[in-house]
């Protein structure tokens, strides 16, 4: 462990993300969602340049989302974009369709690429597959145990990312079902009205106590998990395993919630850089976060310590 | 890409390139390949069922690395058995081994995919890479298709996949027929498209709800269907649903392009896939029965093309779920979600399946799949839309023994048909 692990958010704005950066994060994911997945906000091309400037005045990485499925319809914007955030400086694009990859060898073939395919992220045969293809990271799937975690770092040359607070995706669809279900009932249901901003949740008849945050925007319907997942107890193991960057999800959370996520994290990951043998989890870090804690969501370590079966 | 071009040959065998229809439009006429028909086998009776009515291909899954984990999966030796059935009438066998892989099912895979070359599998249908680089390189004699897991939706990425050396993608379900035009006109790869079936709401791959509901890997076939549950939408502290309202849910109505076979064929998808590996013998029968027609009918004349009731109803006498066009014409809207009760029983419930006939006597063998009795209406039938109704007279044991009834499950029952019917037909009743 050579280097410092990274704390990674993503930004909405160009202020949100430099009071991130200020809170302890070492790098920040931005983008627009013509290009990238369930950001928390759009820093459109015109500002791209600006913001990287500042995160990099800060200290911090930028890492542009351009993670989405893209349509043919879609395909033609992509060389400019991953040009222009190439020469805005952009540490790296974040990539999940292969059309990204093809267009960055031609049109920014010096701009490093995350790979990131969400859920399907979940061997280290496919990370080293996207390795050779030109990725320089793998974000592993949320639904991986700590042992395959730890197997996929100990298989793999590329940095491993992964998730370490918030709520997850748990289900995308490409089709407008808030939209479709309030036409159903005959109510009327606008697609601005139907974002992520405005509480939505599921409940299913036998599990009323979850509450799964479901939004639209133009690129389908997301279903988030009920619970948070928090993994700050699991840093010492996940860093010993060799992690390289721990992402925060502030999708659907206040801003002052995310901030204090990220105070929380970065004590504990300078704690840990300064002497791992002497490292002691303070339980105050996760007192802070549970003081601002929707107390619907619990706190948990998501798939860390569980078995799947199939 | 030798491979390939034999492929092509081997499903046009029954119809001359020199017959080939003409791609109409833009002033060019493109002749056209016949496509594919491409069915699910969840056992060897379903194969041989499948290939009877007419399939051109086969998929099936092994015991391991699929998706269909309660599916009643095939060992190699099954598959041995399959792949010599189907060769017989010049199908191929395909085997999903469809998932995303963990570190733990990384070992054994190499020797699992020489055990399928060595059965004589044509090609595997795969999504993740860690299998996709393996079967490349330890079993060459398999053609790798890409799963519709992996949701390629556009040419781009079909391009990619082709570069990788895959021979075929499976279209992710989203694509629109617009965009098949346009993938096919920009990259020389077989596309495969599901036709008909369940569909996946999600974007296949993405999603995990059964993983978070009941721990059970919905990308390693532990879905349990979450997302045709139901569910209460809340907004602003409180449930939006009103008395007599449908609570929410994602389940998507089944696909069903019977009407729509000239446009695929058009656009060049080379290969119809119908969904359905846990679905009955009699499904599969009536569906790829259908299919079958109506691609030979319009490859045979595709200018005097008409589209017959039958083949509708033929698919409704098995399965009686409501019907939608997915993504192909437009993103489906609330019209294409289920909110009511799913699924009403099907008109017709699979009473026998045949397994000899006695030319001289008129007599035929089937064997028991449910209870029947003389006098009862039965429908005989078989490939090409060859049926007939009769009244059931005496019943016979092995033994010859009359029965008043044949009431156990795989008895073997001999019956005078008043048509002339072949191994492998079958026998439903009207129970609607």
């Amino acid at each position: 462990m050579n280097k410092a692990a990274e704390l990674l958010i993503a930004a909405g704005s160009i202020g949100q993300m430099e009071r991130y950066i200020e809170a302890g994060a070492s790098a920040v994911l931005i983008g627009e969602s013509r290009f990238g997945a369930r950001l928390p906000g759009d820093i459109e091309a015109g500002e791209m340049r600006e913001a990287i400037a500042r995160a990099h005045a800060k200290g911090a990485k930028a890492y542009v989302s351009v993670n989405k499925l893209f349509r043919n319809a879609e395909l033609p914007d992509l060389p400019g974009y991953l040009k222009l955030i190439a020469d805005a400086g952009a540490d790296a694009a974040v990539f999940g369709d292969p059309a990204v990859l093809l267009n960055a060898r031609e049109a920014a073939p010096g701009l490093k690429l995350h790979w990131n395919a969400e859920m399907t992220g979940t061997n280290s045969a496919a990370a080293a597959f996207w390795g050779r293809k030109g990725a320089v990271r793998a974000v592993l799937a949320r639904e991986l145990n700590e042992a395959e975690i730890a197997d996929i770092k100990r298989q793999t040359t590329l940095e491993v990312q992964v998730q370490a607070h918030g709520m997850t995706n748990i289900y995308y669809s490409q089709r407008n079902l808030l939209q479709s279900y309030m036409e159903h009932i005959g109510r009327e249901a606008h697609i601005v009205d139907l974002g992520a901003d405005r509480g939505r949740y599921l409940a299913e008849a036998e599990r009323p106590e979850e509450k799964l945050p479901i939004f639209e925007d133009r690129n389908g319907t997301h279903v988030m998990s009920a619970d948070d997942i928090c993994l700050l107890e699991a840093l010492p193991d996940l860093l010993a395993a060799g992690v390289d960057s721990f992402y925060i999800e502030p999708l659907l959370k206040p801003e002052a919630y995310n901030i204090t996520v990220l105070s929380s994290y970065r004590s504990a990951l300078d704690a840990w850089a300064a002497n791992p043998e002497a490292y002691r989890f303070e339980e105050r870090w996760l007192d802070d976060i549970r003081a601002l804690q929707d107390p619907d969501r619990e706190l948990s370590f998501g798939f860390l310590y569980k078995e799947q079966v199939y | 890409m030798d491979k390939r071009i034999e492929f092509k040959g081997g499903i046009g065998v029954s119809h001359a390139v020199a017959d080939a229809p003409v791609r109409r439009g833009a002033g060019k006429r493109f002749r056209l390949d016949k496509p594919e028909l491409l069915a699910p086998a969840g056992s060897l009776e379903k194969l041989k069922i499948a290939v009877h009515y007419g399939a051109d291909a086969v998929y099936i899954g092994g015991q391991k690395y699929g998706l269909r984990s309660n599916a009643d999966n095939f060992s190699i030796e099954e598959m041995r058995e399959g792949v010599e059935f189907a060769s017989r009438y010049g199908a191929k066998v395909f085997v999903a081994t469809n998932i995303y892989a963990h570190q733990e099912d990384l070992p054994g895979l190499a020797d699992y995919l020489r055990e399928l070359e060595g059965a004589g599998i044509a090609a595997i249908i795969a999504a993740d890479p860690a299998v996709i680089e393996v079967a490349q390189r330890v079993a060459p004699g398999l053609e790798v298709h890409l799963s519709t897991q992996q949701s390629a939706m556009n040419w781009q990425a079909v391009k990619f996949w082709k570069e990788e050396g895959l021979p075929r993608v499976v279209l992710a379900r989203e694509t629109s027929m617009e965009e098949i035009v346009e993938i096919k006109s920009k990259v020389d790869i077989e596309l495969e498209a599901f036709i008909h079936g369940a569909m996946c709401s999600s974007v296949s791959g993405r999603c995990v709800l059964s993983n978070h509901f009941t721990d059970r890997d919905s990308n390693r076939g532990g879905c349990c269907q979450s997302c045709r549950w139901k569910y209460d939408l809340h907004q602003e502290g409180r449930s939006v649903m009103g008395p007599g309202d449908h609570p929410f849910t994602m389940g998507s109505k089944d696909l069903s392009m019977i009407r729509h076979i000239p446009d695929l064929i058009e656009a060049g998808v080379d290969s119809f896939k119908i969904e359905g590996r846990m679905k009955s013998v009699h499904y599969v029968a009536s569906v790829v029965n259908a299919y079958r027609q109506a691609i030979d009918a319009y490859m045979a004349d595709p200018d005097g093309y008409e589209l017959r009731q039958e083949w509708i109803d033929e698919i409704g006498k098995a399965a009686n779920r409501p019907l939608s066009t997915g993504f192909f014409y437009t993103v489906p809207g609330a019209a294409e979600h289920i909110y009511e009760p799913e699924e009403k029983p099907a008109p017709y419930d699979f009473a026998a399946v045949v397994t000899g006939y006695d030319e001289a006597s008129g007599m035929a063998v089937v064997q028991q799949r449910s209870p029947f009795k003389p006098g009862m209406e039965v429908e005989f039938f078989g490939p090409g839309g060859r049926s007939f109704r009769q009244r059931l007279g005496d019943l016979f044991d092995e033994q010859g023994n009359r029965l008043d009834a044949a009431r156990h499950p795989l008895q073997t029952i001999r019956i005078r048909t008043e048509r002339p019917v072949v191994q492998w037909d079958l026998m439903r009743k009207k129970i609607l």
